[in-house]
């Protein structure tokens, strides 16, 4: 555009009308810039630099170069959230996109109370994450639980739901996909009234079957918005903790403890800035690879009208 | 990123709540946790309110921050961005931490009449003192107490005065509470020890029992795979894997009471600072018991002290000090042992007609007071957020089955001597 505008006016464009032109380009992007570089890149710069000090209690800090790292090598309560973290990813994030397309579809058609059906499966969504978590914890709690109770219609025993390492992650797990797919189903919705009717009207035209429409046309036209949901969910896992402060506190013994719960805990409950420097390094790295990889390689694969 | 972003709004609502206040009055802010139940805020701020009338140079803002630890991370958090509480309710056991973290002056360096400091019981004292210093004043003190179901005694034929006195008696009158539907599952427990938030203060009362320490005075040290304290950590589990008068997986502190007082367990250990509110709740007959023993008799004193902070001025230190002596005062230490369940922190406040009438009509008042003599100062060492967090990892783990006691505390103690190697 610049450039047809640039030969509208005729070559004689002055050398300080460019000029002017990208300092007013810049100024423009000045209020973002900064507060990009005070909220975002200073914090992730000085991050890395306290990552190579200890700092001890009177506040004098030491250099040490990757001594940090090593000791966060040998931390089995490191490797263990970590891990964690990636079951909890795995749990949550297929599921909750399967589900979210299979409510989308299902609310797009024209069947009565679509309204009231499509506010129903967003409404987990504008709750807050504390207030969700205080209603499931009330599922779970053993005993008179709402969940429990249920057992106990059919005679079966009470259950530590929380309180067991074997069920307390598969509990949260549940929890997170109940509260994730309304939102996800949103963008599905808005990808799905883009489609143009008539792909589905020609593939029916042509005998093709509900499913076969599905499968070969509709789902490989909502790929950018699979791709978009899929980053933000596995982005989603590593950034919600907000439950585990009402529900779990990370515990029994770390067995629900996610790896952002774990630097909450260095940074502020043990006060040591420098380990959790360290910690929130490794989270770093893993959130800019999965942006890069839908930057960088993702995009390019995936098939957008 | 959210709960970073909640704090430092937390602290900017607090700083901006300090700010505009008239020059004249002294404006003390306060910290405190709330860790039983019951509308505790309720009878902080009935305090608050009393003090400033009669005090109306100082004016005291006093924030509820959650459990001990919410309430410490807080006040540290704070600190770090230059906006200290003058004064805090706090663990006694944050003392090396606080020390270490140049945050609290020594209360006798800001008073004058040092008498004062005798007045408290000594084990309430044992804490705080550090290096012949006072760096605490006790205020919500409390010892571990069995509390016991009689109506369910009663009803298993049980002698519904006595609970039992040993561990063994434990189990075994344990195993006769326990209650089963037609169909196998358990409607009734026989007894609960909590194993969230303050399980390294259970494990601490089996390993006292037990005849074990579990830290040095020092602070620079724990014992956790000494032999008494795995045998302790055995018995605890036992309790719900080999004796199932105990419900397997973690215990929740916050709800056991509820357990209790729902008739889900007949016997719970928890802290008298709930006694009110287990008074409050029971729709059947209650009684309250020191500790059983295996090789004595023995609990550690748990709660909250007062401290004051280095970052306040040389007024708001005199004000606090004003204002900590008011509030352990004999009359208000009784008054908030009997809304509370806490133990007065003065032999004194025992004294006082409305305490002496309160434990006639009520006997089990004093039974935490009384355990006091076999009472032993609570896990108090450096770094011990941390250290409670490996003990609470290590409890947790054995109780759930993921490992074995042994296991689990040798894991705690190799991750203790680490931490603490830096200090000796």
């Amino acid at each position: 555009m610049p450039d047809q505008v640039g030969k509208f006016l005729a070559a004689p464009m002055p050398r300080s009308h460019t000029w002017l032109n990208s300092v007013n380009a810049w100024l423009l992007l000045l209020p973002a810039a900064l507060l990009l570089v005070a909220f975002t890149h200073y914090p992730v710069i000085a991050t890395i630099y306290h990552s190579f000090f200890i700092a001890n209690r009177s506040g004098n800090a030491v250099f040490v170069g990757l001594d940090n790292y090593r000791a966060m090598l040998e931390d089995s309560i490191f490797w263990k959230v970590l891990f964690n973290n990636f079951w909890f990813a795995i749990g949550t994030v297929p599921t909750s996109i399967a589900l979210a397309l299979l409510m989308a579809v299902w609310v797009n058609r024209n069947i009565r109370g679509r309204a009231l059906l499509r506010l129903a499966y967003f409404t987990p969504t504008v709750l807050p994450m504390i207030a969700v978590a205080n209603i499931w914890l009330f599922f779970y709690t053993p005993d008179y639980g709402l969940l429990d109770q249920l057992r106990g219609i059919f005679g079966l025993p009470g259950w530590n739901w929380l309180g067991d390492p074997r069920t307390v992650m598969g509990c949260l797990i549940v929890m997170v996909i109940w509260k994730e797919a309304g939102f996800f189903m949103i963008f599905y919705l808005a990808a799905l009234q883009q489609l143009s009717p008539d792909l589905e009207e020609a593939a029916a035209v042509e005998g093709a079957g509900r499913w076969y429409t599905f499968r070969r046309i509709t789902f490989p036209l909502l790929m950018p918005t699979t791709l978009f949901v899929a980053i933000n969910a596995v982005i989603n896992s590593f950034k919600l903790v907000d439950h585990l402060v009402i529900m779990t506190k990370g515990g029994p013994s770390n067995a629900s403890s996610l790896l952002l719960y774990y630097i909450y805990e260095v940074a502020f409950t043990f006060q040591d800035s420098a380990y959790a420097a360290t910690l929130t390094v490794v989270l770093l790295i893993i959130l800019s690879t999965l942006a890069l990889m839908k930057f960088g390689y993702l995009d390019r694969r995936v098939h957008y009208q | 990123m959210r709960i970073f972003g909640r704090i430092i709004l937390a602290a900017a609502i607090t700083t901006l709540a300090i700010l505009p206040r008239p020059a004249s009055a002294v404006d003390l802010t306060m910290y405190y946790p709330v860790a039983v139940g019951g509308a505790v805020t309720k009878i902080i701020d009935d305090l608050v309110d009393r003090f400033q009338k009669e005090n109306p140079d100082i004016k005291v803002t006093a924030v509820y921050a959650g459990n001990y630890t919410d309430t410490m991370t807080k006040a540290m958090t704070a600190m770090k961005g230059g906006q200290p509480p003058q004064l805090s309710v706090l663990l006694s056991t944050d003392v090396f931490t606080l020390i270490d973290e140049n945050a609290i002056v020594p209360i006798e360096d800001l008073v004058a009449d040092k008498a004062w400091l005798k007045e408290f019981y000594p084990a309430f004292m044992a804490n705080g003192q550090i290096n012949g210093k006072t760096w605490s004043i006790p205020f919500q003190r409390s010892t571990i107490v069995l509390y016991w179901n009689k109506d369910a005694f009663k009803e298993a034929g049980l002698d519904p005065e006595k609970a039992p006195a040993s561990w063994d008696e434990m189990t075994e009158i344990a195993k006769k509470l326990v209650k089963k539907d037609p169909s196998g599952n358990v409607t009734r427990w026989g007894v609960e020890i909590p194993t969230t938030g303050y399980a390294y203060w259970m494990l601490q009362a089996l390993a006292i029992e037990n005849g074990q320490k579990l830290m040095n005075d020092a602070g620079n040290e724990v014992y956790l795979t000494a032999p008494k304290t795995v045998a302790a950590l055995n018995y605890w589990v036992d309790l719900s894997r080999k004796h199932g008068v105990m419900p397997t997986g973690t215990i929740d502190w916050a709800t056991l009471r509820t357990d209790f007082l729902e008739g889900k367990t007949a016997m719970m250990w928890h802290t008298t600072g709930n006694l009110t509110a287990v008074k409050d709740g029971a729709k059947f007959n209650f009684g309250v018991a020191m500790l059983p023993s295996k090789e004595r008799r023995g609990s550690p004193t748990g709660g909250g002290n007062l401290y004051i902070f280095k970052g306040a001025s040389p007024e708001q230190q005199k004000a606090a000090v004003k204002f900590v002596l008011w509030m352990t005062a004999p009359e208000r230490a009784a008054e908030w042992s009997i809304k509370t369940g806490y133990v007065a922190v003065t032999p004194a406040a025992y004294k006082t007609s409305a305490m002496e009438s309160y434990a006639k009509s009520f006997p089990a008042a004093t039974v935490a007071r009384d355990q006091l003599v076999h009472a032993v100062a609570e896990l108090s060492v450096h770094e011990n957020g941390r250290i409670y967090k490996f003990v609470n990892d290590a409890v947790q783990g054995a109780v759930t089955g993921a490992q074995k006691p042994d296991e689990a505390l040798a894991a705690a103690q190799q991750q203790a001597d680490r931490v603490l190697r830096a200090y000796k």
